[in-house]
């Protein structure tokens, strides 16, 4: 109540200092004191005679009120007392006032949160000098990776960008202090800051003019958080040499604060030449037209549309083809929005985000009906006063502005509210790394657009909300109204506008219960689905042998010894490494040949498969389970005959069915014979659907990334501790990581685990929503018909006749809009099947769950007022009268 | 205040007219004048006054400057416009004829129609 004091004699202070309103004060004041002279001279005592005139002169703010109404009231001044009244009447009924702004607030809120997500994911550019002629390459088949021969080709033939940059992200050692770190950076195209405009915050950027072949330019440009974090914004960094991968590189600059490079998702801590790739990564692509890994993006040149832009490019394509028949055919070229994967996570992160909005949207507008019936309610209640009102020669233009007046104002207080929320659960957001190790997360910081939709949606809802009182008020006949205190003069049988807004609320939320439940049970289903690997119980070494500085045959022979060091740890029960790991972030894919062909291109695979390449053992360290034929052994080293082991989806698409002793063929030729056949799994995301994998021997195709499984029947600090021990007595200048895999996996259920949390709020807030609706309507009935009931007690109608008379038809419009809300909610959920892992609607437990929810929303919301129906008291009741 | 009449709905301008026009007076003036010019016959509400000032300002028949009272106190005053001078004619006429047919009708005596 404080507060709204304060706020309304601010208000005063500020809206009452206008030049008329001064003039009008003194002209009465003036009056006054003239009649007080008359009667002073007519032998009154000044004091008397003051009073005496005032008196005379009758209701002073009252005249004051109608000079001004009469003056034509300049609208500035009528609306400063419009708010004025108001704030007297909502302090008036600070309970009302205060769940008005709450629900408001709430709702408000959730739209702020997920405009600010929408806005930074969709709305809002990369942050480079005009963004918007920047776009991001991407293949017509989906995804966007390129090679770097590919990308020299497009870069040099190219006429419709300014500049194409290329780009991937990597992780490296570096070590700036004597003890290197892993920090994840970008390789970048020489010409990478410089085709994207920006300009260093200090020293200088690398440019296409340092590249002379591989690992000819040894620079290094900083972020400017990495630069905070970890050279303490030293300003004397600039020159100084560091060790990337044991390699010395020179600190060139430091990038602007505000650059998180081209993916919104991911914060590199450097950047580093691209033609640096050998040393950076341990492995050289450069030159390999096959590889794909690399993604492009680039200014348009001004005039160029993004269709003219793409057949530019597919005409290149073109060329690329006929050059390179193996490797280039079926090159077909898009463009895209960049910052989010091209299309790969643009598409569904901008369905699903699109799909949030929607919601939230819902829930305002139920939030809006809630309010709309409040305020029906309300303007009932308020028969009297208005019907006075109106009596006295008010308009009833006039009274409706008062109510809008009203509205409005709670409106804007509810508008506060939820901005306030929004910002404190938005600076959580923004703050949240969801995948451990790696820096991925998203700012969603509100920027002015956040307030500016905030304050539009809540003025916009104040006024539909004000609103609906208004045909209440226009039909209102004061006499009725004077004598029954109700405006509504005719019986109220019919269907009224408050019955219509409470079915719309309930039908709303029950879509908004039905979207959640969906959520949650699909993210509990992809938790105990078959990932085709075992998580618990298993820890996860992650380490690029090359960051110790390793290379050729120097690494499988360390990451022998590792794994044999490691499982002479007491406690381990199986070991074994891989390259890559099923559900991680990266992932390889492969075409694959049936053993009969002899045309390579990508037009005539027989399949696409995913790649790992893994050790003896990995397959039982994982238990991934081996359906047929055996596991690799060390013997499949570089001279023997490759093979692969393959899982069932594979075997069935190559082979139809049994796939042991057959061949096929990788890369262009290469024959591979398939010993084993595994279960299927999860490879990329737990929604997919079933897709062939191919494992092969990690001796025969060596790899630095090294992700070793270690499963132990040993508490996981106590394991934790003896692998860090362990490997630190191998090699103490190699960097890794090590954590439990069920906590690596947090990647690949984040995106399911974000929709989840975010439809399980909103639904919470829909519940919320309909809960006070029903609360408010069943009490409205009730108090409206508590003379009747008590009248019905007296004459011994039972407990269930009162109950039905009472909140019949609240149940009613509860069943009405239940029914409604869960149909739409089946149809709207087609959309989360993008992110949630077999969000099926039609699923029993789901249907029940929404009708047993509603059910027990509106039991728990008409409990009270059915209590007091129940209580009418006919002897009190009648008494009042 | 036992013979007052209270004042017709719509005759409280005209009478703020009639009284201005007879030279600039403020409200309180223009209270007094009435009061003069009725023979004190007339209930208005002090405060009453003011709305129907600041309409007939807004109706442009008024206009105001703010001068110093006899009683050496700043006022603002009241005098005709060009149109209000013009209003208080047809008015008047209007008012006459107005009131001629009401006695006309109310003194007929039965029979006489």
């Amino acid at each position: 109540m404080r507060l709204l004091d304060t706020s309304r004699s601010r208000l005063r202070a500020v809206l009452f200092r206008s030049r008329a309103h001064a003039e009008m004060e003194q002209e009465l004041r003036c009056h006054i004191q003239h009649r007080a002279d008359d009667l002073e001279h007519a032998g009154l005592s000044r004091g008397e005679a003051e009073r005496q005139a005032r008196v005379e002169f009758g209701g002073y703010e009252h005249f004051k009120e109608a000079c001004h109404e009469q003056a034509g009231g300049n609208g500035f001044d009528s609306f400063a007392r419009d708010v004025r009244y108001a704030l007297r009447v909502l302090g008036k009924s600070p309970g009302f006032t205060l769940v008005a702004m709450f629900t408001l607030a709430l709702a408000i809120g959730a739209n702020a949160v997920v405009f600010s997500i929408l806005n930074a994911l969709v709305l809002r550019p990369v942050n480079v000098p005009h963004a918007q002629s920047l776009y991001e390459v991407q293949n017509a088949q989906g995804g966007p990776s390129e090679s770097y021969p590919d990308y020299v080709d497009l870069r040099d033939r190219n006429r419709s960008f300014t500049g194409l940059a290329a780009y991937t992200m990597a992780p490296a050692g570096l070590d700036s202090n004597g003890t290197p770190s892993q920090v994840w950076l970008y390789q970048a195209s020489g010409n990478y800051f410089d085709a994207l405009g920006m300009e260093p915050y200090l020293g200088r950027f690398f440019h296409g003019s340092d590249e002379h072949g591989a690992n000819s330019a040894p620079y290094i440009v900083l972020s400017y958080a990495y630069w905070q974090s970890h050279f303490n914004a030293d300003r004397n960094v600039v020159g100084r040499v560091v060790r990337l991968n044991k390699f010395a590189y020179t600190i060139l600059g430091v990038a602007p604060p505000d650059f998180r490079g081209t993916e919104l998702f991911y914060q590199p801590a450097i950047w580093t030449p691209l033609v640096d790739e050998p040393q950076v990564e341990g492995v050289n692509d450069l030159n390999s037209r096959g590889a794909r890994g690399i993604w492009l993006v680039g200014h348009l040149k001004p005039g160029v549309t993004p269709a003219e832009a793409a057949a530019d490019l597919n005409s290149i394509a073109a060329q690329l083809a006929r050059e390179h028949p193996v490797d280039d055919a079926d090159l077909r070229f898009a463009l895209t929005r960049p910052g989010l994967v091209g299309d790969l996570l643009g598409s569904p992160v901008r369905a699903f985000v699109s799909g949030l909005m929607l919601l939230s949207m819902l829930i305002l507008l139920a939030a809006c009906a809630n309010l709309g019936s409040l305020f029906a309610a309300r303007a009932a209640d308020r028969a009297r006063e208005i019907a006075l009102r109106l009596a006295l020669g008010s308009t009833r233009r006039r009274i409706l502005r008062q109510l809008l007046t009203e509205a409005v104002l709670v409106s804007l207080g509810g508008c506060v509210l939820g901005i306030a929320g929004a910002v404190a659960l938005l600076r959580i957001i923004s703050a949240w790394q969801p995948v451990p190790d790696i820096p991925i997360n998203v700012p969603v910081n509100p920027d002015y657009r956040t307030y500016v939709a905030a304050l539009v949606l809540a003025l916009f809802s104040g006024v539909i909300f004000g609103m609906v009182p208004a045909r209440q008020v226009l039909k209102a006949d004061p006499y009725q109204g004077m004598k029954s205190g109700s405006l509504a003069g005719s019986k109220s049988r019919r269907i009224t506008v408050r019955d219509v807004l409470l079915a719309l609320q309930i039908a709303l939320c029950a879509v908004l219960v039905t979207a959640s439940l969906v959520a949650v049970r699909g993210m509990i289903r992809s938790l105990h689905s078959s990932f085709g690997f075992v998580p618990q119980n298993a820890m996860q070494v992650n380490t690029d042998i090359d960051m110790g500085g390793y290379h050729g045959d120097q690494v499988p022979a360390l990451q022998r010894r590792m794994l044999d060091a490691v499982k002479a740890i007491p406690g381990v029960t199986a070991a074994g490494y891989a390259d890559r790991v099923p559900l991680n972030l990266g992932w390889s894919d492969n075409t694959v040949f049936k053993d009969s062909a002899t045309d390579y291109r990508v037009s005539n695979a027989a399949a696409d498969a995913m790649e790992y390449n893994v050790s003896p053992g990995y397959l039982g360290a994982a238990e991934t389970a081996l359906i047929a034929g055996r596991d690799f052994t060390w013997n499949d080293g570089k001279n023997a005959p490759r093979v692969a082991v393959v899982n069932q989806e594979f075997a069935r698409k190559l082979f139809g069915g049994n796939a042991i002793g057959k061949h096929f063929k990788i890369w262009g030729g290469v024959r591979v014979l398939v010993i084993g056949v595994v279960e299927d799994g999860k490879y990329k995301t737990l929604s997919e659907d079933p897709q062939p994998a191919m494992f092969l021997s990690i001796l025969q195709s060596p790899s630095s990334e090294t992700f070793l499984i270690v499963r132990s029947n040993r508490g996981t600090q106590e394991i934790a501790g003896a692998l860090d021990r362990t490997l630190r007595d191998l090699d103490t200048g190699l960097p890794f990581a090590i954590s439990t895999w069920s906590r690596e996996l947090n990647t690949a259920l984040f995106a399911a685990r974000a929709a989840s949390m975010a439809l399980g709020v909103l639904g919470a807030l829909g519940a919320m929503l309909a809960t006070t609706g029903i609360f408010g309507m069943a009490a409205f009935s009730v108090s409206k018909r508590l003379r009747e009931l008590g009248i019905r007690i007296a004459l011994g109608a039972k407990r269930s006749e009162v109950l039905a008379a009472a909140l019949g038809r609240v149940v009613r419009l509860l069943a009405l809009g239940s029914v409604a809300g869960l149909l739409l909610g089946l149809a709207a959920t087609r959309v989360l099947s993008f992110l949630v892992y077999q969000a099926t609607p039609r699923d029993p437990v789901v249907l029940l769950g929404v009708v047993f929810s509603m059910i027990l929303l509106g039991l728990a919301a008409a409990w009270v007022p059915a209590q007091r129906a129940l209580a009418a008291d006919p002897l009190i009741l009648l008494k009042e009268e | 205040m036992t013979d007052q009449a209270q004042i017709l709905p719509g005759t409280l301008d005209l009478l703020i007219l009639r009284a201005v026009s007879l030279g600039p007076l403020h409200g309180y003036g223009i209270l007094l004048r009435i009061g003069q010019i009725s023979g004190n016959a007339l209930l208005i509400e002090q405060g009453a006054l003011y709305p129907g000032l600041y309409r007939l300002v807004r109706q442009g028949l008024l206009k105001t400057s703010w001068g110093t009272s006899e009683n050496n106190r700043r006022a603002k005053y009241y005098e005709l416009t060009v149109a209000g001078r013009k209003r208080l004619v047809e008015e008047t006429e209007d008012w006459n004829r107005l009131v001629a047919a009401m006695s006309c009708a109310l003194s007929t005596q039965p029979g006489e129609a």
